[in-house]
């Protein structure tokens, strides 16, 4: 790991300042994936900014009903938190089915929304990676593509998004607060992160000089009908295959809303309106959640390793529509999936 | 240059122990002026690294530190501190056997920087007994036989001390799930969840 230089800044827009005046400079908070990319030589920073002493622990209702989470809130204390856990059980279960407890005990809000990729290729420096060395080429198109994109792909990267907790924001319409040089603004959750694009080093929308401040959940949490369910190789501790987000509204046996949001399928958190919409006034059932799993996948493309993920997804989807419309959440340390 | 001669505020533990011959034996290659710390790896050209004290009190004994910003919290107890019962397995995060507890929390001391814990409280499995006697979990894997090799058990065991802080954990199937960021490569699982099982009380 190359030597950098160490600052902790006094306040949000001390930070703002020295990030933005130092290009090559990066943010650190829980650090759980900037370190390990950092021993990689992934990441080399000359200086690191350290923001874990800044006042950004609140979660707090607002006025308007929402609730906003301070960027620096660990994931653990996000999860256990008494109204996340009431209002918005399917973020505490995403955050759940992610890493370990020391890691969920480190990483923060804001730093989950900044994760890069997993790619073996992204992380190997001895092979070609548009995302880690833009023009250099896509090592995992012919290659070993197993946990790879089946949606929004391009011919540059194919690299998924390895968040849990990001499926669920952007299934409950989170909203990002971010302060720059030139203030402050806020972006919707669907339009954080990016498509790979020709532009695979860009994983999100944040500008140069730009630090998140806090994350804002709208007062609709599904509470009653939502699940996250997780399809990984091993039970605990893993990156999803295929993971899926759910919250409907039902009236009776009729889905009034209907949300579903996936990850590990693409560059970031896939969630598809026109997908919604199959569920939209229809029955609560199989035939309706396979029509809305056709929708979504319509034109997801696998690759030589990853094909299984097209299947994979659409049952994946439709036991997490089940269980969503049962009120029977997929629990993240009873493994069985009913 | 030895750890020894590195870090003055090294105690000498009165006996030889196993890390002393590991370390002593590695003396020849330094004879020969073979790199063996972190300082002789910087790649050509770089800045030389800025130290940064760092005040941490460690099991209950307060260091003050001049460190580079890379140093992580592993490397400073082991390389620094010579405690070394916290154990580097994958230095990546992904087996748990660096786990230490940071404020009284569990965590993963490879892929944190000391200099970001200034004036922290951390506990690692040498702090863990009182007056001589094991904590309770100590005593309880010794009970259940919950390891073979042993090189996971120092993780094991400080992260079933913050499951134990978290109060989250009832069921042997919350065990496991909240465990699974300590890998076992030896397979004690099953004696692990029972020696963790039998402190946390029935469920």
């Amino acid at each position: 790991m190359i030597n950098f230089q160490y600052a902790r800044p006094h306040d949000v827009a001390d930070a703002v300042q020295q990030i933005a005046a130092e290009p090559k400079a990066k943010i650190i908070a829980g650090g759980t994936n900037l370190i390990d990319l950092m021993k990689m030589d992934v990441e080399q920073p000359v200086k690191l900014i350290d923001i874990t002493r800044l006042p950004l622990r609140q979660v707090e209702n607002t006025p308007g009903g929402e609730l906003r989470v301070g960027a620096l809130v660990r994931n653990t204390d996000l999860a256990y938190h008494p109204l996340v856990e009431k209002h918005y059980p399917v973020l505490a279960s995403a955050i759940m089915a992610g890493a370990s407890q020391q890691l969920r005990n480190m990483a923060s809000t804001g730093g989950n929304l900044m994760q890069r990729t997993r790619c073996p290729y992204f992380y190997d420096t001895a092979t070609p990676c548009n995302k880690r060395e833009p023009g250099s080429g896509c090592s995992a198109i012919e290659g070993l593509n197993r946990g790879h994109a089946i949606l929004g792909t391009s011919d540059a990267c194919i690299a998924t998004h390895p968040s849990d907790m990001c499926v669920a924001l952007v299934l409950l319409e989170a909203r990002v607060h971010v302060t720059g040089p030139s203030g402050g603004r806020v972006i919707a959750f669907a339009d954080f992160h990016r498509l790979p694009g020709n532009t695979p080093q860009r994983d999100t929308n944040l500008n140069p000089g730009e630090i998140i401040t806090a994350v804002e959940l709208p007062a609709k949490g599904f509470p009653n009908n939502y699940t996250y369910l997780k399809i990984r190789d091993r039970a605990s501790y893993a990156f999803a295959l295929v993971s899926v987000a759910a919250g409907l509204e039902l009236d009776g046996d009729t889905i009034k809303e209907g949300r579903f949001a996936l990850g590990g399928v693409a560059h970031k958190p896939w969630r598809d309106p026109d997908a919604e919409a199959a569920l939209r006034g229809k029955p609560a059932n199989a035939v309706t959640f396979g029509r809305a799993a056709n929708a979504l996948l319509r034109n997801a493309k696998g690759y030589a390793h990853n094909v299984f993920k097209i299947d994979l997804a659409h049952r994946s989807i439709v036991r997490a529509l089940t269980q969503a419309a049962r009120g029977t959440p997929q629990s993240q340390s009873a493994k069985k999936i009913i | 240059m030895t750890d020894k001669q590195a870090h003055p505020d090294t105690q000498s533990l009165g006996h030889p122990t196993r890390r002393d011959i590991v370390v002593g034996s590695a003396l020849a290659p330094v004879v020969m002026g073979l790199p063996l710390r972190a300082e002789a790896q910087s790649p050509a050209g770089s800045a030389a690294p800025e130290m940064v004290s760092v005040n941490l009190t460690v099991n209950g004994r307060l260091h003050t530190l001049m460190l580079e910003p890379r140093t992580t919290l592993l490397d400073l107890l082991r390389e620094h501190l010579d405690l070394t019962g916290t154990k580097k397995g994958c230095d990546q995060g992904q087996c748990g056997a660096c786990t230490i507890l940071i404020d009284g929390r569990r965590a993963n001391s490879c892929l944190t920087f000391a200099v970001m814990h200034d004036g922290a409280h951390v506990t690692t499995i040498e702090g863990l007994g009182h007056n001589g006697a094991l904590h309770p979990l100590q005593r309880a894997f010794i009970e259940h036989d919950a390891f073979q090799c042993g090189y996971c058990t120092p993780g094991q065991i400080c992260s079933a001390v913050g499951l134990l802080a978290e109060g989250r954990a009832k069921t042997a199937d919350e065990i496991r799930e909240l465990m699974s960021g300590n890998i076992c490569r030896c397979g004690a699982y099953t004696n692990i969840v029972a020696a963790i099982q039998q402190v946390v009380g029935p469920s």
